[in-house]
């Protein structure tokens, strides 16, 4: 099994962020109402969440894979990518509340946008629950396997697609695409698409940190 | 295809003539980039960028160090 991550993907997430965090606070960007400087915030806020549901696709991809073929590993797999991913949630709903208080008014706005990410991640909090309370092992690879696709198959009209079926403030929602021209100019594409890369990389970097970790507590164990 | 293309260039054209008008009216930081200030706050999430990634890098050593003791 493939554990270690190549060390050039490793630099080149690094020099991804390096260019972001440069680039995404000295770079033009549109002037709007309202958001004012703050526009900034979308280059580190949205590649959380879309650093989110790539991480739990993965997550969804090893489930699927474990139910397939029970292998431990995928099992292994599967929880670090959720595990991740699921820190990148939480600070994606973090930087939105600060973000919100600032241009929406208050930090919870009740908006559909913010109540459907706040439960979907409680659905994935629910499956580190579940895997907790089962002490054996097959037992809770196969059922967090199957609550896997169910989490993630809750997640996407949570986030996506409820949003935009009633009115909601959250850019990309209430009847828009999610990424015309006034949402997202080409100038914030050359910035934002990098960050969504590098952040991603980054994510897969700690999941195969916890990966490996993993194997080494259960070689630990095996020697005891 | 025709009609979206044009559409696009269009809609394209009234931002850009959008933006044009805005351009006083909307408040900016734009005396925080005129000081030079700006690459403080530049200067600062980068060191801290650059700590987390030599953290990440160690972690990843010292799980290499446990890997090759327990082979």
């Amino acid at each position: 099994m493939k554990l270690r991550m190549k060390t050039w993907l490793k630099i080149v997430a690094v020099v991804l962020l390096v260019y972001v965090h440069t680039a995404g606070l000295l770079m033009d960007v549109p002037r709007l109402n309202i958001l004012n400087e703050t526009v900034r915030a979308l280059y580190f806020h949205v590649p959380m969440w879309f650093g989110m549901v790539l991480l739990y696709l993965m997550s969804l991809y090893y489930a699927i894979r474990y139910l397939r073929n029970p292998l431990h590993d995928d099992d292994v797999k599967s929880v670090s990518y959720a595990h991740v991913g699921t820190a990148f949630g939480i600070l994606g709903m973090v930087t939105g509340m600060l973000w919100a208080n600032y241009t929406w008014g208050s930090p919870w706005h009740g908006d559909p946008k913010q109540n459907g990410a706040a439960i979907a991640l409680l659905v994935y909090l629910a499956y580190f629950v579940l895997r907790g309370s089962l002490d054996n092992e097959e037992q809770r690879a196969r059922l967090s396997a199957v609550y896997n696709i169910f989490a993630f198959a809750a997640m996407v009209p949570l986030i996506f697609i409820i949003p935009r079926l009633t009115s909601s403030v959250h850019p990309g929602s209430g009847g828009n695409p999610g990424f015309n021209a006034y949402d997202l100019d080409s100038r914030m594409r050359l910035v934002f698409y990098p960050a969504v890369i590098g952040w991603f990389l980054i994510g897969l970097w700690i999941v195969s940190l916890r990966v490996r970790i993993k194997k080494l507590e259960e070689k630990i164990l095996e020697i005891e | 295809m025709k009609n979206w293309k044009l559409n696009s260039v269009a809609l394209l054209l009234f931002l850009l003539g959008h933006g044009a008008n805005a351009q006083q009216e909307v408040p900016m930081a734009d005396g925080m980039r005129a000081e030079g200030k700006i690459y403080v706050i530049v200067a600062i999430v980068l060191i801290i960028l650059t700590g987390l990634v030599v953290y990440l890098f160690t972690l990843d050593r010292k799980v290499k160090h446990l890997e090759n003791r327990l082979k």
